[in-house]
């Protein structure tokens, strides 16, 4: 019978760059930068680290545990790539917890950076194997992610007015939070009207329904939770960890329906199980989710149970999930706003769920929070895996 | 009996009209030029288009009962690979069959045909397709530029079921040819038209016309339609029949007007026209030039009522869409230095890869499961670089499913997304998930589509196209539709 991971690990401490075009900054500044962060944050140093999992999802950013070891000059120690796409930081995070869960080792680090801006051009250089045959027009990730608004809107009978509508609740809400956050890309407020009539990306998304593409690094350390206290009097524990992996079939079974993601709503149950959450709408106080496109927030909203099926709009009128709301969503900015170096993003949002915690979050802090949820997608509406992290203190 | 047995051609939904050409280069020396030519969509090329014509031919016929398969072009996209071959991929013609291609010449077509009836009378085959497509290019802001119009042809020749047997043939091969392309010319060059239509066109075009008459007993009075090449000088085709002695009633329309001069498709094209409106017992004189000249004499039988239901010329003709700019007809024959795509790079095409996956890309070959019954496509990429699925999508049997095509399965657009990023010739890229009707699913790009008419439940068909061009190689591979020929959407 497998083991909760349930409070057997602590964070003792992250760090996180500041996202953005950072032109001046390369990868591995950018990973010194983080870790650095946090090993001040947790009092402890390089050395001290018995192993450490490195993200990068493009092979642009690095290859093999030799990006973070040469970069940090980590001496002889176990360090592995690891990458799965958008899920790549929350997965680095699973493996350190779980090496020190069983004790092969007593302090793991997990990174995750990326570089994405070194490109010349918008958006994320290709990472397909050699030999893929190109099949389909390079359709963009708004373009697959577009494909869910479409059936969306069709299933729950909004004109594309109506559901543009809806949709444009979510950056404005990110905004307003990033606007509050020194790290964040974009640190400006929008109104609905400005989103609704953005330029389109992807029929029937616009400009600011799509998150930015950003540099930035972010970094934790984790100990058995006995050991946590000895490093700090305010560790956070981790409740739930998970990872689900599609099999690649929603563009080939008929009945996959693209108004929500099943890897989420079973990566949510999977979540919830594990850290003993039996009503995730009251009972989580706020979440960091993967809003690369307004359409996967708000799918996302359904799938982790937060709003019933086909009502999400409702929340999103009401302010649900606004800081002031009653389930904060995104306090950080999200992706939209703090950004998405892609391997980075898990971190980065536990690291913000990890500040509120510790009631360090300054302007954007929310009050008394009990546990916090991490949400990734890596891939696409029909391929993709899915990570959930829940923490609390 | 030898003769057709079926026939089948294609013409691009997309047309120009000349006067779009005029608002560029003012007309020729100052001359406007009337009517539109049909123009291949970026993603259609001498052998998507001959595909068309060929599916459009053998809709029915069984691949297997097809010995060879010959494809006439003077624009073959490889020097040196078969356009035959590809086309027989695709058509799912078995590996014995025959496949030739016929090309240096504007006869190409025909003598692709006296070739096939050899093959019949020899009795090496007893079925074989004739392809005959081009997209030929004239050097922008001249006569050719406005006269050529691309489309494609096919006819299948046989000894059953015979709709119109073969009376006689003649050939004559000559050395002259007054338009010509060399190996390094983009665009046709041309003699003065004066003189090839004085010493050649109206010469050996006649003589052969009357040889073939001659060896049958017939004359000019008897044919209910004689099918012959257009020259550029489109007034010259009537001038001949004048000269032939044929009444304005019995010439087949050289389509300059509707479609433009397609080259080596022209006089198969002008045939399958005849033929749809032909009544059995209708004598059809069938004559094509260029380095040379053929003549055959046709008599349709009682069985053409049987071969009806193609979209042929007329259905092909009717469904159109005007192409609102030259810039675009500039932009999709590659005929401008673009900026490229502030966008990443696709990753090189692997040859190795389009061979091992032939089958599904080429054939749209997927398949259905043994246990659950699942029909399935399973495409050759996905977001992380699958090749096909040895595992049930349903029930997770491996290795345990027969063969499914899906190339002739309708089916209806689930969702879709125009995307603006996405580099294409024609933006904003359309791209559809398409339930088949029947079960299985898939993601491709939906051409020829009006982005406001797109919505959700919109029936599609699917065709063969070329994505793109390179590194030297030609990217076939299959796309969505919306159903060409309105009325037939059920």
């Amino acid at each position: 019978m497998a083991e909760s991971i349930k409070d057997k690990v602590a964070i003792i401490g992250m760090g996180c760059t500041k996202f953005g075009e950072l032109w001046d900054k390369s990868v591995s500044d950018l990973m010194v930068d983080a870790t650095y962060e946090a090993f001040e944050d947790a009092g402890v140093e390089a050395k001290d680290i018995d192993a450490a999992w490195v993200g990068h999802w493009n092979e642009a950013s690095g290859c093999t545990g030799m990006s973070l070891a040469g970069t940090l000059g980590l001496q002889y120690k176990p360090v592995t790539r690891l990458e799965n796409a958008c899920a790549t930081g929350s997965d680095c995070l699973r493996s350190a917890a779980y090496a020190v869960a069983c004790g092969a080792c007593d302090m793991a680090l997990a990174v995750g950076a990326e570089k994405l801006k070194d490109m010349g051009m918008i958006g994320l250089p290709h990472q397909v194997p050699l030999g893929t045959p190109n099949l389909v027009t390079a359709i963009s990730a708004p373009g697959l992610f577009a494909m869910v608004a479409t059936s969306y809107f069709h299933r729950y009978g909004l004109s594309p007015q109506e559901g543009k509508r809806m949709l444009a609740h979510i950056p404005v809400k990110s905004h307003h939070n990033g606007a509050l956050n020194p790290k964040a890309h974009f640190q400006k407020e929008l109104t609905i009207e400005q989103v609704i009539n953005a330029p389109t990306v992807a029929w029937p998304l616009g400009v600011f329904d799509c998150c930015g593409v950003s540099d930035g690094a972010a970094a934790a350390i984790v100990v058995r939770a006995a050991d946590a206290r000895s490093f700090r009097k305010d560790p956070v524990l981790i409740k739930s960890l998970r990872i689900c992996t599609n099999p690649a079939d929603g563009s080939r079974r008929n009945d996959f329906d693209f108004t929500h993601i099943e890897a989420t709503h079973r990566a949510g149950q999977a979540a919830y199980a594990e850290a003993g959450i039996t009503n995730p709408r009251e009972d989580i106080s706020m979440a960091e989710v993967h809003d690369c496109f307004s359409i996967n927030e708000a799918v996302i909203m359904e799938d982790l149970q937060f709003s019933g099926r086909g009502r999400v709009k409702e929340d999103l009128e009401s302010g649900f999930f606004n800081l002031d709301g009653g389930l904060p969503v995104q306090p950080s900015g999200g992706l939209k706003c703090f950004g998405h170096p892609v391997a980075a993003s898990g971190l980065r949002m536990l690291y913000e769920m990890y500040k509120q915690l510790q009631g360090k979050a300054g302007a954007r802090q929310i009050k008394d929070p009990k546990l916090g949820l991490t949400q990734n997608m890596g891939g696409h509406p029909a391929d993709n895996v899915i990570s959930c992290v829940i923490v609390g203190l | 009996m030898i003769g057709i047995t079926s026939y089948g051609a294609y013409v691009p939904l997309h047309r120009l009209d000349r006067s779009e050409l005029t608002r560029a280069w003012g007309g020729v020396m100052g001359f406007p030029v009337p009517g539109e030519k049909a123009v291949a969509s970026y993603d259609e090329d001498t052998v998507t288009m001959g595909v068309e014509a060929s599916r459009d031919c053998t809709s029915g016929t069984d691949p297997n009962a097809i010995d060879a398969l010959f494809f006439a072009s003077t624009t073959h996209p490889y020097s040196e690979k078969q356009s035959s071959a590809i086309a027989s991929a695709v058509l799912d013609l078995r590996r014995e069959s025959r496949v030739v291609d016929f090309g240096g010449s504007l006869r190409a077509g025909s003598i692709a045909v006296s070739c096939a009836l050899d093959s019949l009378n020899a009795a090496s085959a007893n079925s074989a397709l004739v392809i005959a497509s081009d997209t030929r290019l004239g050097a922008p802001a001249g006569l050719m530029e406005q006269a050529f119009g691309d489309g494609a042809a096919a006819i299948l020749l046989g000894k059953q079921k015979v709709i119109a047997s073969i009376l006689g043939t003649h050939s004559i091969s000559d050395e002259f040819s007054g338009v010509w392309r060399a190996d390094t010319d983009t665009f046709v060059r041309s003699w003065e038209d004066r003189m090839i239509l004085d010493t050649d066109y109206s010469v050996l075009l006649p003589e052969v016309m009357s040889a073939v008459m001659d060896k049958c007993g017939l004359k000019a009075g008897d044919f209910a339609k004689a099918v012959y090449y257009p020259p550029l000088d489109v007034r010259a085709h009537a001038r001949l029949a004048r000269a032939m002695g044929f009444d304005p009633g019995q010439v087949q329309d050289p389509m300059f007007m509707t479609v433009g001069n397609t080259g080596t498709a022209m006089t198969l094209m002008m045939l399958v026209a005849a033929l749809e409106d032909a009544r059995p017992g209708d004598k059809i004189l069938f004559a094509n030039y260029g380095n040379g000249a053929d003549a055959f004499a046709l008599e349709v039988t009682d069985a053409i009522e049987g071969a009806r239901g193609r979209r042929g010329m007329k259905a092909h003709m009717e469904s159109k869409r005007m192409l609102t700019n030259y810039e675009k007809y500039l932009r999709w024959r590659s005929l401008l230095p673009l900026e490229p795509a502030q966008r990443p790079e696709l990753s090189p095409t692997s040859i190795s890869a389009l061979r091992r996956d032939r089958k599904e890309i080429l054939g749209l070959y997927g398949v259905k499961c043994r246990k659950c019954g699942t029909p399935q496509y399973r495409p050759p990429a996905s977001a992380g670089g699958r090749t096909p699925s040895r595992i049930c999508v349903m029930c997770q049997a491996k290795d345990d499913f027969e063969d499914y095509r899906f190339a002739d399965k309708r089916g209806r657009i689930f969702n879709f997304t125009h995307d603006s990023i996405a580099t294409s010739p024609d933006p904003p890229a359309t791209n559809v998930i398409v339930d088949f009707d029947g079960g299985g699913r898939g993601m491709f790009d939906l051409t020829d589509r009006e982005p406001d008419e797109v919505e959700i439940g919109m029936p599609v068909e699917m065709t063969f196209r070329k994505l793109f061009f390179d590194r030297g190689i030609h990217n076939y591979y299959w796309r969505a539709r919306p159903i060409r020929v309105k009325g037939t959407e059920v």
